[in-house]
């Protein structure tokens, strides 16, 4: 229902939040979400707070596992990752290494059907049948059906416990937009996890994104953390 | 880069025609680009997220959250549009990719293509290769006619893990043109310099031969 004519006009709650307290929330055994695609959309400091903190046992989708040195790298090398939920890990040795020794549990799926796994849970669907993939080891122990005389795969929808996201800008409320390639899979993820944490390069007040511009919509959002500095890590990479 | 493997790209450029929405595969894929014209009318599409692809930047202009899917770090021109990773594949599996151009590591008479997997060796993940692969509605390849051991790449079946099933239509070689049609691997053209024999010596299936003049490119 909507405010009649004359009502009190609302504002929207804020929710920004200091980034240790953001964090705290996450507890051990969880399965996170992590934008990014590469470096760009990589929320490289909640990654950092999250190897401070230093919760286990984590179960990590995330496009890439980064390079040595960034990102998701940390968690790998202190040791919290358990599990990954992947589309291509190849700029990473240590991920590959850990994976060969048998120390962290790999899945690959096709980098569209991450995101589209992704989509479904963030859309409150329980999956959706695809021909991607049908002949291939990815393939493997996926229920399979035929429809309409063709052949297609169950691909289940994932959702998480915690999404962490990186956002070119953020009101208050946790209205978002990304920039450039740096979007990528955070709006997606943003939609699929029951506590969404997300990290912004500029912070505004409410209506500092016109509702045109917004790629996420607030109520996905629940704490808002502003960059105080973009470190290194953000930087273009040099090879 | 060896002549012949220069040529090759360059004769795998003129697969692209005016109009198309095309996706370059990492590797020597992306190299194919250097060969179109300025003011060429193609839409090059990366699937990190981005329709319409500039020139690759140097580290010292390049904008830190503009990368292609191999990483490198790339523009915008005039028409670009950005996107996220469902809508990227949606326009993959939905079939306006007109074109992928694809490294390989082994192709079957019959177009399945192996190009992310050597069991117990190499297994990085596929990224997004399966989904070019299997829904771009023209699908080329760019390989070495050989291997680094000299071994044919073309075959009669794949020994190594699948890609995508009979989803390759055009092989471009450093030594020739190759389509793979309803009855096999087929000879198109001759690299400058290749001989026949030696073509027919690199690969490791039946290859039907044209009649006639064979084009050199």
């Amino acid at each position: 229902m909507q405010p009649g004519y004359g009502a009190p006009r609302m504002i929207l709650p804020d929710k920004t939040m200091a980034i240790e307290e953001a964090v705290a929330r996450i507890g051990n055994g969880a399965t996170v979400m992590v934008g990014g695609f590469g470096v760009p959309g990589t929320p490289f400091t909640l990654i950092r707070e999250l190897v401070r903190q230093g919760q286990k046992d984590l179960t990590v989708i995330k496009n890439d596992a980064n390079e040595k040195h960034l990102g998701i790298d940390h968690l790998l090398a202190n040791g919290q990752v358990t599990r990954l939920i992947t589309t291509h890990i190849g700029l990473n040795p240590r991920a590959i290494e850990l994976m060969n020794a048998g120390r962290i549990e790999v899945e690959f799926c096709a980098q569209g059907i991450l995101a589209e796994r992704v989509r479904a849970g963030g859309a409150g669907l329980k999956g959706f049948l695809t021909d991607i993939g049908m002949d291939t080891d990815l393939a493997r122990n996926k229920p399979a059906f035929e429809l309409n005389g063709e052949q297609a795969l169950l691909e289940t929808a994932l959702r998480a416990d915690v999404a962490l996201i990186h956002a070119n800008r953020a009101d208050v409320f946790g209205n978002l937009d990304f920039t450039a390639t740096a979007r990528n899979f955070n709006p997606l993820m943003a939609m699929a996890a029951d506590l969404v944490i997300v990290e912004a390069e500029t912070l505004l007040p409410l209506g500092g994104l016109r509702p045109d511009e917004v790629h996420t919509p607030g109520p996905f959002v629940d704490c808002v953390v502003q960059l105080q500095e973009l470190t290194a890590e953000y930087d273009v990479v040099q090879r | 880069m060896s002549n012949a493997k220069a040529r090759m790209i360059a004769r795998a450029a003129r697969e692209i025609t005016p109009g198309m929405v095309v996706n370059l595969g990492i590797g020597l894929p992306t190299r194919v680009v250097d060969h179109l014209p300025a003011g060429y009318p193609v839409c090059l599409h990366t699937e990190n997220g981005l329709s319409g692809i500039g020139p690759t930047l140097p580290p010292e202009s390049a904008d830190r959250n503009l990368i292609d899917a191999g990483g490198a770090y790339v523009s915008t021109i005039p028409g670009s549009a950005f996107f996220d990773s469902a809508v990227s594949f949606a326009l993959v599996r939905s079939g306006r990719l007109d074109l992928t151009m694809l490294g390989a590591f082994e192709v079957s008479a019959a177009g399945d293509l192996a190009n992310w997997k050597i069991p117990g060796r190499f297994s990085p993940g596929a990224g997004g290769g399966i989904e070019l692969a299997q829904k771009a509605r023209r699908v080329v390849v760019l390989t070495t006619h050989t291997d680094r051991d000299g071994k044919p790449k073309l075959l009669c079946e794949c020994t190594l893990p699948l890609t995508a099933r009979h989803c390759v239509d055009r092989i471009f070689t450093d030594l020739a043109v190759i389509d793979v049609t309803p009855e096999g691997f087929a000879l198109r053209e001759l690299a400058d310099g290749a001989s026949i024999d030696s073509v027919l010596d690199a690969t490791g299936a039946p290859l039907a031969l044209p009649e006639g003049r064979i084009p050199v490119f």
